[in-house]
């Protein structure tokens, strides 16, 4: 797949100093879902902002389609949408003029069927003669996606989503967002919620202190990065670890009930049937075996406090 | 030229306008209403006449201006200051637009406003008083102008309002003065001779009197001069609005 978006050596400055970016180099492909993690104040939003033409870069480059997002704003802007982290709307205007504006603004043709259609997909079809301050919070935060689908965008970003969102609604985000990569738009979103880059990402990149600290495959990183538990119960909870096993790396968890051996899936060799032969040796008797994989979540949190960076 | 968003922005703003139509038509009616109450009929009784016309219609034109000149202003002070506000203005800087663009949509906007706003104060003085039009076509120059240029400083004072009451400031702490001032219920023949060459530094006294000669052929300062200042006061605050568009200033980071 051909990247639709390049970021090359991006830095955003601020007249006190404060370096917001700090050298960003990334390419999107066509059709993928990207999620960034960070953070608050990572940069994740100023990065969005400097694609999207809101914010100015101090350096460097960007490409959308092929098209400079400064010196061919125009072709650059259209072929993007965004969704916003807060909801910006004008409260006393109609759902329905509210999504026609945006697509009115970025320069497109009226088109009553694709609105009808998009309003529909997103559940607002019945609210779009109300006015938006007659909506609840997770309504505005799907005509803010309406809007951003008005102009029939090849590249959306979707700044925090889910945000104070209910269970439900970030259920249905996730559907919309799967119907989206279906239909063959590139996805880029920040979200706070691990959960949510696991679940529907293609691939995850991780930004903290305005640098782009990784940016992997999903389930590679996962898999490069991830730590698995082995966890055994013991029909007999023991006092103390016995000698003969303590050349492994166990804990002894469960008031001695049970052992966690923690391994690195990228080792050549786990070290699972030299414990297993051992702790049989040592006459303990399993109860249960059960594995634990760690999620994005601890990857996360190790990555920015800098125990694995 | 991206036409349909013009259009788009254009539309949206006129919305806001249509949604509150009756208190759009009935101030300004109640209000010229008013000023012929107290100045026409209580005062202008007393006066008669101003340069050979009646008081009632000599009041006409500065009335016209004072209400287009300061609806012209909160239109589009208004219109670029409330997505600012409430954060809106997030799409306006994504989309494939620039900055022209931007200002026709909703300076154009504010000026239809201004003008239709205008359109009601003429035929609510045309009630009152007989008013002659010496120079129709002139009176549309100069009211579409008016209109234009005053929408184009409202958006100026729009972009540079960090809060409600900086977007009350220019129009009430200088405009209003300056229209008041500026000869709209008088002429300045009238004041004493130190007085005449104080004003002349006022703008608007250049708009008024151009604005009156289309009425009743007369007027305080020539009329080239009155088009020339109206003309350079436009080009200003387009220049303005072309550098805060090039450097991005209260709007771009």
């Amino acid at each position: 797949m051909p990247a639709i978006l390049t970021i090359r050596d991006l830095r955003k400055s601020y007249a006190d100093g404060f370096e917001a970016l700090k050298s960003v180099s990334l390419d999107i492909d066509e059709g993928e879902i990207l999620a960034l993690l960070g953070p608050n104040g990572a940069g994740k939003t100023t990065l969005i902002s400097t694609v999207c033409g809101i914010i100015t870069p101090t350096s460097g480059s960007v490409t959308v389609g092929g098209h400079d997002i400064l010196d061919d704003f125009r072709a650059a802007r259209s072929l993007i949408g965004l969704v916003p982290q807060e909801i910006n709307l004008e409260p006393f205007e109609t759902v329905w003029n509210t999504v026609r504006f945006s697509r009115g603004l970025f320069g497109k043709s009226r088109n009553d069927a694709l609105l009808e259609d998009i309003l529909r997909k997103l559940s607002l079809w019945d609210k779009r003669k109300n006015r938006i301050m007659e909506l609840s919070g997770g309504m505005k935060r799907r005509v803010l996606i309406a809007k951003a689908l008005s102009h029939e965008p090849r590249v959306l970003f979707l700044d925090e989503p889910t945000a104070g969102v209910d269970v439900e609604l970030r259920k249905d985000m996730w559907e919309i967002v799967a119907e989206l990569k279906a239909s063959g738009v590139t996805i880029i979103l920040t979200t706070h919620y691990i959960e949510e880059a696991e679940a529907i990402a293609d691939r995850v990149g991780v930004i903290a202190e305005g640098k782009l600290m990784l940016v992997e495959e999903k389930a590679q990183l996962m898999a490069r990065m991830g730590q698995k538990q082995l966890e055994v119960q013991l029909t007999e909870p023991v006092a103390a670890l016995p000698e003969a096993l303590a050349h492994h790396d166990l804990q002894l968890v469960n008031g001695g009930g049970a052992l966690v051996y923690t391994y690195d899936t990228r080792g050549e060799r786990t070290g699972i049937t030299a414990l297993l032969n051992d702790v049989a040796q040592a006459g303990l008797v399993l109860a249960d075996v059960q594995t634990r994989q760690s999620s994005l979540e601890d990857i996360f949190v190790g990555l920015v406090s800098g125990e694995t960076a | 030229m991206n036409w349909t968003a013009i259009g788009a922005i254009y539309r949206f703003e006129m919305a806001r306008f249509f949604r509150t139509l009756t208190q759009s038509f009935l101030s300004p009616v109640l209000s010229t209403s008013l000023y012929f109450v107290v100045f026409g009929a209580a005062i202008g009784s007393r006066i008669d006449q101003v340069e050979g016309i009646d008081y009632g219609a000599f009041i006409v034109p500065g009335l016209i201006m004072l209400s287009v000149m300061t609806q012209a202003i909160s239109n589009a002070s208004f219109g670029i200051y409330f997505p600012k506000f409430i954060g809106t203005i997030y799409e306006l800087l994504s989309a494939p637009v620039n900055f022209l663009e931007i200002v026709l949509g909703y300076v154009g906007a504010a000026a239809t406003k201004a003008l239709f706003i205008g359109v009601v104060i003429l035929a609510t003085a045309s009630l009152f008083v007989d008013l002659p039009i010496a120079h129709p076509l002139a009176m549309v120059l100069f009211m579409l102008l008016t209109c234009l240029s005053f929408a184009l400083l409202g958006f100026i004072i729009g972009i540079w309002a960090g809060n409600f009451e900086q977007l009350q400031l220019i129009p009430l702490m200088v405009v209003t003065p300056l229209v008041f001032l500026g000869g709209s219920f008088y002429s300045i023949s009238m004041l004493p001779p130190i007085w005449q060459k104080i004003t002349l530094f006022n703008p608007v006294v250049y708009l008024i009197s151009g604005f009156r000669w289309a009425f009743f052929d007369t007027a305080d300062v020539p009329v080239g001069l009155s088009l020339l200042a109206i003309g350079g006061f436009t080009v200003a605050c387009i220049a303005v609005i072309w550098w805060i568009f090039k450097t991005g200033w209260r709007i771009r980071s």
